[in-house]
């Protein structure tokens, strides 16, 4: 079956010249967008957009140039012009013996189903009222001053990709996502809080379960109090796990390792981590909300085992990278949209292995703190040297319990020591919007500063 | 160069089509934007990549209600489907006929010496290979340099049923270097950027390799660097460095769709003392060539500069169109900004300064026994109803007995906005600015942020030592 989108991608792909490599990526997708307030709708917004992304490789004695150029629209015109503008792009670039495109590796798809029904089927009204009904229940709520915001929003994209490598194929995907920000007060004292779900159709949310995360996460926070600075050990909750993982997958990044950028670097086959760490990026699991039959450059999505049983087994390499490394694809470009070339990177992160529930986390813990919200991950987190120092706030741990709320507070240590110190793993994993699951997850001889 | 991008004709008959619908009042937003930018990683052009976006947004109220749609096709007839779209929000409302005149603002002096289009490829391509080389040429220790070109030209319309119909034509032009340092105790990275709304005037082959320059000692100076302490500590903010700070941890909280949805904690607090004496904030979208600097906002207000903070009393909030309607304001500050005509307006930041004081910038560091030296910071982010914010420093030093002594590793410095306001016992007579991307909800603007050197008597430090 041949999609209309794939057919375009085709046409444009016959206008390569000779000598000349290209790989069209085109996109076509609508959203819809609705806010509430003080129980009117604040805004709704409906819309399309379209894209193509072109890359143009040619020949030289010492290797391929490439050449890049996207635009915000699929008219005929404006693909010919970008065809032209990647085409005299490429004329500046270096030489270089790995910029190639993939080519099928006879890796079999996984089919993974992308696309929930219900973001069609579903009325806008039907839309308006869950963002209505999110903002109703939460100021409902005892202690909530207010909501900043109560939306649901959803969308569906379409993308193909065609190469004079041999590449063609196309994807389709749905997603949904619904929020609210939930201010708490208790005389002169404030919280925030925010609830929030995601999946791939409308049916797949759950209204009283994002209430009432929102509404838990600023109230339980209400008295919290700075912290004594202290050695100790921390507790993540599944959504900040998942947010480490995060920052762990762009240090597992192929590219990033090639560039000396990563502090895993040069050490495949070492403990990286503690043994009972194995950690895996499969998007062909179709609980991760990164899942994908393919990858950037159209080869198949699998199943890279990273770090197992505590030990660096390797990282996840797009075309050029993994030229550069001297090894293969592993299936995992990435891109931003039409306006982004292909990158490696993690789509389904996952820390295997999870014995126990939260509460056995804690237990195991004893003293220590449980933390719920983390900031300032952009500027206190380098992949590259792995200092890690971070806002947080969250719960005392005393006896195995979580106690008094706090906030104000930095805990900071380097990831390679983090991943090592990792004492306990829970089994309550969630799949959240981003490349990584997360779950409970402790990690002993962290600095805490505050007071 | 004459815009075409959207007559007053057309956009006359499709705000009409607003009226008839039902709305109360409707704004077209037309954007045609194009990128240039280039990299260099490794002595490699990694990438030269070209972008062009081009479409309308359009916004139709009725009472508080906002309906918007945006298309990539500027036909009349498009935009007359993107219109009926945005006005489902008036379903059931009686529209209107009476006659919406446009008032076109006219011509406006350019500012811009050269159009980055003008300059072939290959010039912008050599600059980016002069600072690779001066990045290298640092040090023996730089093991890996990326450097960036980036320039976008950005041309406007907006038309609103108020008669507005404003154009402007925005260039700016990035540079950016990133090197990374390999030692005995791993890798270290050093970062510096410069960013104008200026052509391509603004860029210097001499500049660039400075900057270069600058990135790789500060990877360099970062491999001897040790652990941050930990706790709370006098922080010396080095002229220009600490303007973030100020941006996330005040700037948010004076942004009037916060205000008046009362999710701010300056809410309701003007002319209180919200600051030390001595401190003057201001937002001020005029200042030539700074990164935040429009002429028009992109609701078609005007440029403009607004006191937020004077003397250490809060004097004004930020506004756009819907906050100021909302309140019986009337005009909006010109705060009105939008990433693109895909995104809806919001009340956003462009140039948020604190004013220069009168001390010395060194007598300032001499009189702190022990502290830390901020000499750049990296990002960070806030809590506007509560103020706590975490910003990481990507450049610091110890202060021992009012010396600036050994270079430390990146940390967290956290705390509350307004507390630090009041906390702010030194203000030096230097000032600089510096650029930023501003994000709130999901949209990013870049935003110019300036303040002199100066200190806070205390702040939490999330170093390990």
């Amino acid at each position: 079956m041949t999609s209309e989108l794939e057919h375009l991608a085709s046409k444009v792909l016959a206008t390569a010249q000779p000598g000349e490599a290209m790989e069209v990526y085109v996109t076509r997708g609508s959203e819809t967008e609705v806010s509430a307030y003080d129980g009117e709708i604040e805004s709704l917004a409906a819309a399309t957009s379209a894209g193509i992304g072109v890359r143009i490789l040619q020949e030289t004695p010492e290797g391929q140039r490439v050449g890049f150029a996207w635009a915000g629209s699929l008219d005929d015109d404006v693909i010919a012009a970008t065809v032209a503008e990647a085409r005299d792009n490429a004329t500046f670039g270096s030489p270089d013996p790995d910029m190639v495109l993939a080519t099928p590796d006879g890796v079999a798809q996984v089919d993974v189903n992308l696309f929930d029904d219900s973001v069609r089927t579903v009325t806008t009204d039907q839309k308006i009222a869950f963002a209505l009904e999110l903002e109703r229940q939460v100021r409902a709520a005892d202690k909530v001053r207010g909501v900043r915001s109560s939306s649901y929003g959803d969308a569906e994209v379409e993308m193909a990709l065609a190469s004079t490598a041999g590449i063609l194929t196309s994807t389709r995907r749905s997603s949904a996502g619904a929020s609210v920000e939930v201010i708490a007060a208790d005389g002169d004292l404030v919280q925030t809080g925010y609830g929030y779900d995601a999946g791939r159709g409308f049916s797949s949310l759950s209204l009283e379960k994002i209430a009432a995360d929102g509404i838990e996460r600023a109230v339980s926070m209400l008295g919290a109090t700075k912290p004594k600075s202290m050695t100790t050990t921390v507790v993540f909750d599944a959504r900040i796990t998942a947010q480490l993982l995060s920052i762990i997958a762009s240090a597992l990044s192929g590219e990033a390792v090639v560039k000396g950028r990563s502090f895993f670097a040069g050490r495949i086959g070492e403990m990286v981590a503690h043994p009972q760490v194995t950690l895996v990026d499969d998007p062909t699991d179709p609980r991760a909300y990164g899942a994908a039959a393919v990858d950037g450059e159209g080869l198949a999505c699998r199943r890279n085992v990273l770090v197992a049983n505590g030990q660096l087994q390797g990282f996840v390499y797009d075309t050029v990278s993994a030229r550069r490394a001297g090894t293969v694809s592993t299936g995992s470009a990435v891109r931003g949209g039409f306006a982004g070339t292909p990158q490696p990177g993690c789509r389904a992160l996952l820390l295997e292995g999870g014995t126990l529930s939260r509460d056995e986390v804690l237990a195991q813990v004893e003293n220590g703190v449980y933390v719920q919200g983390i900031s300032g991950v952009h500027s206190g987190v380098s992949p590259v040297s792995g200092d890690f120092s971070v806002g947080a706030e969250g719960f005392m741990i005393r006896d195995g319990k979580l106690a008094e709320p706090f906030r104000e507070a930095t805990i900071a240590s380097t990831l390679q020591k983090m991943l090592t110190n990792i004492v306990a793993i829970g089994k309550d994993l969630e799949f959240l919007p981003g490349n990584a699951a997360g779950q409970s997850l402790a990690i002993a001889e962290m600095s805490l500063s505050g007071n | 160069m004459s815009n075409a991008l959207l007559t007053p004709d057309v956009a006359q008959r499709v705000l009409q089509a607003a009226a008839g619908h039902g709305g109360e009042w409707a704004e077209i937003f037309v954007e045609d934007r194009a990128n240039v930018g280039a990299s260099l990683d490794d002595g490699r052009v990694e990438e030269l990549a070209s972008g062009r976006s081009r479409g309308a947004g359009i916004r139709v109220l009725v009472g508080e209600t906002v309906g918007f749609a945006h298309t990539a096709d500027l036909s009349e007839a498009s935009l007359l489907n993107a219109v009926a779209a945005a006005a489902s929000v008036a379903t059931g409302r009686q529209g209107s006929s009476a006659a919406i005149n446009l008032t076109p603002g006219g011509a406006y002096p350019t500012t811009v010496s050269v159009l980055p289009s003008s300059i072939g490829k290959q010039r912008k391509l050599d600059l980016l290979f002069a600072a690779d080389d001066a990045a290298r040429a640092t040090g023996s220790e730089i093991a890996q340099v990326t450097v960036q070109y980036n320039d976008a030209r950005r041309r406007i319309v907006v038309a609103n049923s108020d008669g507005i119909f404003e154009e402007d034509d925005q260039v700016r032009i990035g540079f950016m270097v990133m090197a990374v340092a390999n030692g005995d105790t791993g890798l270290q990275t050093g970062f510096q950027v410069f960013r104008r709304t200026e052509g391509f005037e603004a860029l210097s082959e001499d500049l660039l390799r400075e900057l270069a320059g600058k990135a790789a000692q500060q990877a360099i100076t970062k491999l001897s660097a040790r652990p941050a302490p930990s706790g709370e500590l006098p922080i010396v903010l080095a002229g220009g460095s600490g303007g973030m700070l100020f941006h996330e941890a005040c700037g948010h909280g004076l942004e009037a769709d916060l205000i008046v949805k009362d999710t701010s904690l300056y809410a309701g607090r003007v002319g209180t003392q919200v600051a030390s004496k001595g401190i003057t904030l201001v937002d001020d979208s005029t200042m030539a060539g700074e990164w935040g600097t429009t002429r028009i906002d992109d609701e078609g207000a005007q440029a403009s500069s607004t006191t937020l903070i004077e003397d250490g009393v809060l004097t004004d909030y930020m506004w756009d169109f819907l906050r100021a309607r909302k309140t019986g304001r009337g005009a909006s500050s010109g705060n009105g900004r939008r990433q693109s005509y895909a995104h809806l307006p919001m009340v956003r930041m462009t140039n948020t300064y604190l004013l220069a004081g009168t001390e010395n910038a060194d007598d300032i560091v001499a009189s702190t026994e022990r502290g830390i030296y901020v000499q750049q910071l990296g990002g960070g982010q806030v809590d506007t109803a509560t103020g706590d914010f975490v910003f990481g420093t990507s450049e610091s030093y110890l202060i021992e007995n009012g010396e600036i002594t050994v270079p430390l590793r990146d940390a967290n410095l956290i705390g509350n906005g307004p507390e630090i306001l009041s906390r702010i016992d030194a203000v030096a007579d230097d000032f600089s600015m510096t650029t930023g991307t501003c994000g709130k909800d999901g949209q990013s603007v870049p935003v110019g942020c300036g303040q002199p050197t100066l200190r806070i008597t205390s702040c939490t430090v999330g170093g390990t030592a």
